[in-house]
């Protein structure tokens, strides 16, 4: 949407449609807005296209063109391509006819979040955007059919035709102008994949015209008549609370408008960005300090016993204690540091409070939720706020997306004017929902071949905060200053006895038959086993960071895996083949194997050297979060030994995310993965004092830049049209530290359990090194 | 606050501006621009690059009163969605994005650097680029545009 006036002039639905109609010289469907209310927070709330009817998913103009209505927003991932694919192989329409519109509380269906790899399946598998439009499709077929006095199963749509017995008639011609009038049919035939003629294939983002020539328009972009800057002034440390505020500091400075205080929020506005910032340098505030931070140095002892434990036990064979004794036992324990989301352009977010109403432009991943929670905050009825999906940089999770939205809301309100928000560097990074940390125990027992018959893994992980949802600002750091409640920490000691399958974020081992009941629900053939999570209050904001627990997990299962194949002195790949049962996951393994010309042998490699540049590989595997997508990769690295220095050469990947709609956008997902975990594996902790973040900009949290040495990266697409779809953002990323850290062993004899990679580990890990 | 003239894209634009004002804020607020953008306000990622004179600067650290009178390109002044500068049809061409947000300062980053160094090898175009970050990690593809375009500019 090049410049789009739509939401400037604060249309609704209804009157955007007559105005597109107007502006193509055609009556457009129309749209009831008079909706039934349902309860806070579940579903759609009055004014949201319901699930349920067509009406909600696709409009058909006179003139043929197609406008699709998503609730699952493009946020850098290329969703919007896959989208468009699903609409026009469904319709029988070339991409080009088909335009999306995602994420607008006033326009689109409510899908929830964009999150967790969800948005293709919920859109492909289920009930949604692709059966809107094989419902669309019969039912033109049907209108065709009454218009045309030819029977159904005579005729064919194709381009926005339909056509049989030397007659057809247009799309346009058929509903332009009127509504389907139809509920969402479950049994309208899907497309067989055999017959597609646009999924499958590598269509071309429809952003990218507009992004490489700055027309695109960011959340930061927008801009509204009258509207003001704002700044927060967020605490010195974590846990200080506000003693007070002089105003008179920053009163006489150019551009000042007012400063804002409730509860422990503190934030300025004034006429333009620089004056806001300067603003916000010069006021005096005094904060009581928190109290004193874990120490960083020693956080993971910390981390184990800190009391009390959230408890959850996943699987529960109740015999591998007895099985310590019976072959040879491995223990090892694995650490993962708090790592960041670190968008590229801070958090910003414009709103305009006027009154009882609002119209809010925010990157979140969920409008319809932060419809809800800045009800909460504002007073306003959530139906009396617009939440409008504006693109930021991307996020990858749970950034300062929510938390920047609520500061402009509140600023706004409080001056009765349009205010936009847009966070520094450091508050960005400081008080973002950081991806949680982790100290993993791994314990397995092998028999006299060496095979596993034990496996048990128990872990501790710090929460705090998360996604608002639908009812809890306070799990966002704005939310909480202004007075709201963090999700609270329940504590629960002893776990229950587990009683259906969870894989708990991939907490469960590819390789433990994950059997609940006697039913085995696993990937993996391991009888005995038992998995035990215990979650603990975090000092710091926690949220989901792009594979969430499912990296750190499989960071812990992958690496203990080849600990465990080179002390049988077998093959790692061979080794995991021993125990596996997942037809798919074996193949993707082998499939990552083959790419990279594979050949059998134990890590670490023979003739290990000591010094210069020593070579190495390194592989892994998983099924994410248990059922959405299968992964594997395998890397060639070279370890500097003199400098600790790690260059990964190729990423060989391999993935399977079922029936492939856009293997050109998967290809990217997996490319960005695969680096975006090299990054956060290599260098990427946040750190602190007694009192603060102190990662707090880019030369103190280490991210990869553009020109590093990238590695080459061959993607192996398998694909298999006659299963659901998975997600495949978070496929690459899951498995690439695992697999880097593999082939630091195999390339020294090192074992390195803990996350950063950074020269300074690998140097004094092999200077250990007997 | 004083009147500042800033000549962007080819256009002399007269502003009223503290002069401290770093240019980026002149750019992206006062001529409303959607090319450089706030990234850190450091410097240290890229985000906010604009050409000052032939040169990549950091918009975000660049105060207006020293570039008055320099010429001042940002991403629109290469190319339109119509008509796209080869360099950004090599973005196209490659499909090399995700969120984009980086795409201003990798894009004049790079078109800066060949054109002071039109025979510059891969390796230099890499080291050239190491200043710039993009947190999507689509470097593959961003990477391959510029060499892409530094071939064909090159012939």
């Amino acid at each position: 949407m090049t410049r789009d006036r739509l939401h400037l002039a604060r249309v609704s639905r209804r009157d955007f449609l007559k105005t597109s109609a107007a502006m193509s010289g055609a009556m457009l469907v129309s749209f009831n807005l008079a909706e039934p209310s349902t309860s806070f927070g579940q579903g759609p709330i009055a004014g949201s296209p319901q699930l349920s009817q067509l009406d909600s998913w696709i409009a058909i103009a006179a003139d043929g063109s197609v406008t699709a209505y998503s609730g699952k927003e493009e946020m850098g991932q290329g969703i919007s391509a896959a989208q468009i694919q699903l609409v026009a192989e469904e319709l029988c329409v070339p991409v080009n006819r088909v335009k999306l519109l995602y994420c607008d509380t006033a326009l689109t269906p409510d899908q929830a979040h964009t999150s967790g790899s969800q948005s293709h399946p919920a859109n492909f598998n289920h009930d949604n955007l692709a059966q809107a439009g094989a419902t669309a499709r019969e039912a033109l077929i049907r209108l065709a059919s009454q218009r045309l006095g030819v029977s159904a199963d005579q005729l064919t749509a194709k381009d926005g035709v339909i056509s049989g017995a030397s007659k057809s008639v247009g799309y346009g011609q058929l509903v332009g102008g009127r509504k389907f009038n139809l509920a969402l049919d479950r049994n309208a035939k899907r497309k067989d994949p055999k017959d597609w003629t646009v999924l499958g294939k590598p269509v071309p983002r429809p952003d990218l015209p507009e992004l490489v020539t700055a027309q695109f328009e960011f959340v930061h972009n927008v801009r509204v008549p009258g509207m003001l800057h704002g700044r927060v002034v967020r605490p010195p440390s974590v846990g200080a609370t506000l003693v007070g505020v002089d105003e008179s500091s920053v009163k006489n400075v150019p551009g000042f408008v007012k400063v804002v205080v409730k509860k422990n929020f503190v934030g300025v506005v004034a006429q333009k960005p620089w004056q806001a910032i300067q603003i916000a340098e010069k006021l005096k505030v005094n904060w009581s300090p928190g109290p004193a931070l874990p120490s960083h140095e020693n956080f993971y002892t910390h981390l184990r016993y800190q009391r009390p434990t959230r408890d959850t036990a996943l699987v529960d064979s109740l015999d591998v204690e007895e099985k310590w004794n019976q072959g040879a036992s491995l223990r090892s324990t694995y650490l993962h540091p708090y790592q960041m989301h670190g968008s590229i352009g801070s958090s910003c977010a414009v709103a305009d409070v006027q009154g009882d109403k609002a119209t809010i432009w925010s990157p979140t991943q969920a409008v319809w939720y932060q419809r809800n929670t800045c009800s909460m905050l504002l007073g306003i009825k959530p139906e009396n706020i617009h939440v409008i999906y504006r693109r930021a940089s991307g996020c990858y999770g749970l950034n300062g997306a929510d938390t920047v939205t609520y500061d402009a809301a509140i600023l706004s309100q409080a001056v009765g004017k349009p205010v936009r928000v847009q966070l520094s560097r450091k508050d960005e990074m400081a008080w973002e929902n950081y991806g949680n940390a982790y100290v993993i125990d791994q314990h397995a027992a092998t028999d006299a071949k060496g095979n596993i018959i034990a496996w048990e893994h128990e872990s501790w992980s710090p929460t705090l905060g998360n996604r608002p949802g639908p009812g809890t600002p306070g799990n966002v750091v704005t939310g909480f200053l202004l007075g709201f409640e963090p999700e609270p920490f329940v504590a629960r000691s002893p776990a229950p006895d587990p009683e259906s399958y969870n894989n708990g974020s991939n907490g469960i081992p590819s390789y433990v038959a994950g059997k609940i009941k006697g039913k085995a629900y696993g990937t993996g053939t391991i009888e005995s086993e038992r998995v035990m999570l215990h979650s603990v209050r975090s000092s710091f904001w926690t949220g989901p960071l792009r594979s969430p627990a499912r990296l750190q997990n499989t960071f812990a299962h992958e690496c203990f895996m080849d600990e465990l194949a080179s002390r049988a002195k077998a093959d790692p790949v061979a080794y995991r083949l021993r125990h596996l049962r997942d037809p798919r996951l074996i193949a993707v393994l082998n499939a990552a194997a083959k790419a990279a010309n594979w050949t059998p042998r134990p890590s670490p490699k023979p003739d290990l050297r000591p010094g210069g540049i020593a070579t190495g590989r390194g592989v892994a595997c998983v099924l994410y979060e248990g059922d959405n997508g299968y992964s594997a990769i395998a890397v060639d690295i070279e370890v500097n030994q003199d400098t600790g220095q790690i260059a990964v050469k190729r990423i060989f990947s391999a993935i399977d995310v079922g029936p492939i709609s856009n293997p050109d956008g998967l290809r990217n997902q997996i490319e960005g993965g695969a680096l975006q975990g090299m990054s956060r594996c290599l260098g990427e902790h946040v750190t602190w004092d007694d009192q603060k973040i102190t990662s707090v900009d880019w030369s103190t949290y280490h991210t990869l830049p553009l020109g590093f040495e990238v590695p080459k990266i061959e993607s192996v697409l398998i694909n298999r049209p006659a299963e659901k779809t998975n997600g495949a953002g978070e496929t690459s990323i899951t498995v690439i530290a695992a697999a880097i850290g593999n082939a630091i062993f195999d390339a020294t004899g090192v074992r390195i359990r803990e996350v950063p990679f950074t020269p300074d580990r690998i140097k004094s890990s092999l200077g250990t090194r007997t | 606050m004083s009147a500042v003239t800033l000549k962007v894209n080819g256009k002399v634009h007269n502003l009223d501006l503290d002069p401290a004002t770093p240019l980026l804020y002149a750019l992206s607020d006062d001529l409303e621009l959607r090319g450089p953008k706030f990234g850190c306000g450091l410097g240290q990622c890229g985000a906010c690059t604009a050409i000052v004179n032939g040169r990549a600067v950091r918009s975000c650290i660049t105060p207006v009163s020293s570039v008055v009178g320099a010429e001042i390109t940002t991403l629109e002044g290469l190319g339109a969605v119509e008509k796209p500068h080869p360099l950004q049809q090599a973005f196209i061409d490659e499909q090399a994005a995700q969120c984009g947000f980086c795409l201003n300062g990798v894009i004049l980053t790079a078109k800066a650097f060949l054109d002071k160094n039109p025979q510059a090898t891969d390796p230099e175009i890499d080291r050239a680029m190491s200043g710039v970050l993009c947190r999507c990690f689509t470097n593959i593809r961003m990477l391959s545009a510029i060499k892409r375009y530094a071939k064909e500019a090159a012939r």
